[in-house]
């Protein structure tokens, strides 16, 4: 008999149908990874799973028993552990004390500690090689050590069933190994794993099989080799810009560049308290262009970004159409013409698509406003099919042009984006820079972007700069990017 | 198990407290006796509001609710029948208990900001029946009792202190104990501690009845000790204010800082008396200045990490 089985799944969120109709089965002692793009359902499978939120239909069965109603506590005492991929230790208390909580009673009058609780949590620590910063707060250890303290509470649990939400995200490819190592060395034979990720090659090694979701279905269940083998998955993860990546580098054709400055930006230093991450930046921007900032993560893209946009204080300055925006709050520079999209998308997540929608356009009369959110729908046809959902519940893709939209809803003259493509599948991926060529070439907007993920900045550029560790490395255009300094990037 | 370098601190603070407290009425005026003795009561208020707020995170709006629960629950026993003092005072306590557990711990089930609004309501409710049910309260004007703790202001002082150490003791022993621990990672993140096994509500409604316990049982005994109830004493919202105050000047998470914030907050309110209506004014710009300089309250500064 299989340890758990999901019979007939299915959960919806107002008119959005999350997870349907999905049967598995994972056995004793198997490593079972739940995989699927931003917006495939798999976290909402989890969550029906953990105890989170409860299914519409269908139930789950763990060790023979009904448990789809069951409170997550209750859960837990009969065997399931779970991982959160977002998790806030107690940091006034020490990793040790932290792995003791795990391992307490849930009893309320509980004035003692059980004798042997110390030396079962130093167990715990060590089993997922904590020992040395046991006597360590949480706020001092840097994220790997966090994501090892949390499999270490779950595993002191020591569950029949180890739910794992995105273990990997955020770890170096060799934290990402070594965390693996620790989690298969640690767990006994008999005990199973759950895990959900979008990033197929992280787990690609460490699971018996997988299992593929795609908008709310199943599409593959089996060994990992043959569900990477289907042509289904292979279509939904790959991805086409993988394919296409070869023939997308050269310039898009039909971007009209226009010899006028649009913004002509001089900044001298940016400083957060003695750290300064921006040193000598000088960038222009013409009428017409698309100007990506490529670099690391905290290479000070999103420094610059926000002191266009007057969010951070710098020295020199940030001259718009030769007027300078020093001495202007943001208020007055979004009005020039600047729509912001930032990296962390700040959507009101109460609120609905349409309401996000109008907000962005509320300097605009009633009568512009409404031809503006026509114009922006037939822009972004999958958020006129759900203008009444709350922003929170879309997907992250979803999420993302919703941002983009709501920031063509003020009409701008220069379109400056954060990271669109942080954290989503590559098929979202592909809809995003689909958005971005109509956009651009299509629309001839001026757009500026920052962005790690280099070939999706190759892709639609004009021109490049190159930020390295808070100064321009490199910049030109994507032609001599490819060839100058892509062997480094351009993995 | 051994005890953690932090609750050693917390121990040897707590020591040297007491002795000062003891030694304290022979060097002072009965005067001042007096103040102190209002103000241990009134720490026992602002504890009591720490382990709920500081501990399991819910924000009591309310305190009030309880604490004049308790003190009308007791004054109405004492002036309506024969019972001894003690068992007034007992019974008030008891009501608080149980008022607090019908109308507001409900709220505990939720997340949000309904635990907050629903005490904020229960004080408002409360004030208004007090002075629906003027004949039997006195309203506005609040009754006189006839029963009283003692003549003797050392005694009642004695009492007081008693009184500050036995919550303090049951208050700490949970924040201590692996309770504190589940109350303080409920607070943090719900869904976290639930996945720990823990049903976190029950914690909560542990928290607070301790919480609702002591408070009415202090509001009893202070209207004994003053020989009047009356609402500006132990209902009113500024009492609320006054008693959020001290639980956050002294230092949240605490427990023994919002004894020192009590302290405070009535001290200075006396010493700044002469200023009239202005001292209000006074004590809330001291508060502020504390707040500024040091966020974690006065006993962060005797309880700092080392």
């Amino acid at each position: 008999m299989a340890l758990l089985e999901a019979l007939g799944l299915s959960k919806r969120f107002g008119g959005i149908r999350a997870v349907r109709d999905v049967h598995f089965a994972v056995q004793e002692g198997e490593i079972v990874g739940l995989i699927g793009p931003n917006g495939s359902g798999k976290s909402t499978l989890l969550s029906l799973l953990t105890g989170v939120c409860k299914p519409n239909s269908g139930s789950i069965r763990f060790d023979g028993r009904e448990i789809q109603n069951w409170p997550i506590n209750k859960r837990i005492k009969h065997g399931i552990a779970i991982v959160f991929q977002h998790s806030r230790p107690l940091n006034r208390q020490t990793v040790l004390d932290n792995i003791k909580l795990a391992l307490l009673p849930d009893r309320v009058f509980n004035i003692h500690y059980p004798k042997d609780i110390e030396v079962k949590a130093l167990q715990a620590a060590k089993l997922l090689g904590l020992e040395d910063v046991v006597d360590s707060y949480p706020g001092s250890l840097p994220f790997g050590y966090l994501r090892r303290m949390e499999i270490a509470k779950a595993l002191a649990l020591e569950p029949r069933l180890l739910l794992l939400d995105e273990p990997f995200a955020g770890l170096t490819p060799s934290e990402v190994g070594e965390l693996a190592g620790l989690i298969l060395s640690a767990k006994n034979e008999n005990q199973a794993i759950v895990l959900v990720d979008h990033n197929v090659k992280a787990v690609y090694s460490f699971v018996n099989r997988i299992i593929a979701l795609y908008v709310g279905n199943k599409i593959a269940d089996g060994q990992p080799h043959e569900v990477m083998a289907d042509a289904e998955v292979r279509r939904v993860f790959l991805g086409k810009s993988m394919d296409e990546k070869a023939g997308s580098l050269s310039s898009p054709a039909g971007s009209s560049v226009n010899s006028n400055f649009l913004m002509d930006l001089n900044i001298q230093s940016i400083k957060y308290g003695k750290a300064e991450i921006l040193r000598n930046v000088a960038i222009r921007i013409r009428e017409g262009e698309f100007v990506s900032l490529v670099g690391l993560n905290g290479a000070g893209k999103s420094s610059l970004l926000k002191a266009i946009t007057g969010l951070v204080n710098y020295v020199g300055d940030v001259k718009w159409r030769g007027l300078s925006t020093k001495q202007m709050t943001t208020a007055q520079i979004i009005r020039l013409g600047i729509a912001f999209a930032p990296e962390t998308r700040e959507l009101f997540r109460y609120m609905s698509v349409k309401e996000n929608l109008e907000l962005g356009g509320e300097r605009l009369n009633r009568h512009e406003r409404q031809s503006r959110l026509d114009d922006v729908y037939g822009l972004f046809p999958i958020l006129k099919e759900r203008p009444a959902q709350p922003a929170y519940t879309l997907s992250g893709g979803e999420q993302q042009m919703l941002t983009i939209a709501r920031a063509m809803m003020q009409t701008p003259s220069l379109l400056i984006l954060d990271e669109p493509t942080l954290g989503l599948a590559p098929v979202a991926l592909d809809a995003i820079s689909e958005t971005l060529s109509t956009l651009h070439g299509k629309l001839g907007l001026t757009i500026l972007l920052a962005e790690q993920n280099v070939h999706f900045a190759l892709k639609h550029s004009d021109s490049i700069y190159l930020l390295d560790r808070g100064s321009i490395g490199w910049q030109g255009t994507v032609a001599g990017f490819v060839q100058e300094v892509g062997h480094k990037y351009l993995v | 198990m051994s005890i953690s370098a932090s609750s050693k601190n917390l121990l040897r603070f707590a020591a040297l407290l007491l002795v000062i407290f003891v030694c304290l009425p022979w060097v002072l005026s009965l005067y001042i006796v007096g103040v102190l003795t209002i103000a241990f009561y009134f720490s026992v208020f602002t504890m009591s509001w720490d382990l709920l707020f500081g501990y399991s995170g819910e924000f009591n709006f309310g305190p009030t609710f309880l604490i004049g629960v308790g003190a009308y629950g007791a004054a109405l026993l004492n002036v309506n029948t024969s019972l001894p003092l003690f068992a007034c005072v007992l019974l008030g306590t008891l009501t608080a208990v149980l008022a607090g557990l019908l109308l507001v711990a409900p709220a505990l089930r939720l997340r949000g900001p309904y635990f907050c609004l629903i005490t904020l309501v229960s004080v408002l409710l409360l004030g208004e029946f007090i002075t629906i049910f003027a004949q039997y309260t006195g309203g506005e004007i609040g009754m006189t009792l006839p029963g009283i703790l003692s003549t003797s202001g050392m005694v009642n002082y004695y009492l007081a202190l008693g009184l500050v150490c036995v919550s303090a003791g049951v208050f700490l022993t949970i924040t201590e104990s692996p309770i504190g621990l589940i109350l303080q990672a409920g607070a943090q993140d719900p869904v976290a501690a639930e996945s720990l096994g823990f049903s976190i509500v029950k914690y909560k409604i542990l928290a607070f009845s301790m919480s609702a316990f002591f408070s009415g049982l202090s509001g009893a005994l202070l209207v004994f000790y003053m020989g009047t109830a009356s609402v500006s004493m132990v209902v009113s919202i500024s009492v609320v204010l006054q008693i959020i105050i001290a639980a956050i000047i002294g230092g949240r998470r605490t427990i023994l800082g919002p004894i020192l914030g009590s302290l405070f907050i009535i001290i200075t309110g006396q010493w700044l008396q002469y200023l009239g209506q202005l001292d209000y004014v006074a004590v809330s710009i001291l508060a502020l200045i504390i707040l500024l300089f040091f966020p974690d309250g006065i006993a962060g500064i005797a309880l700092r990490r080392r």
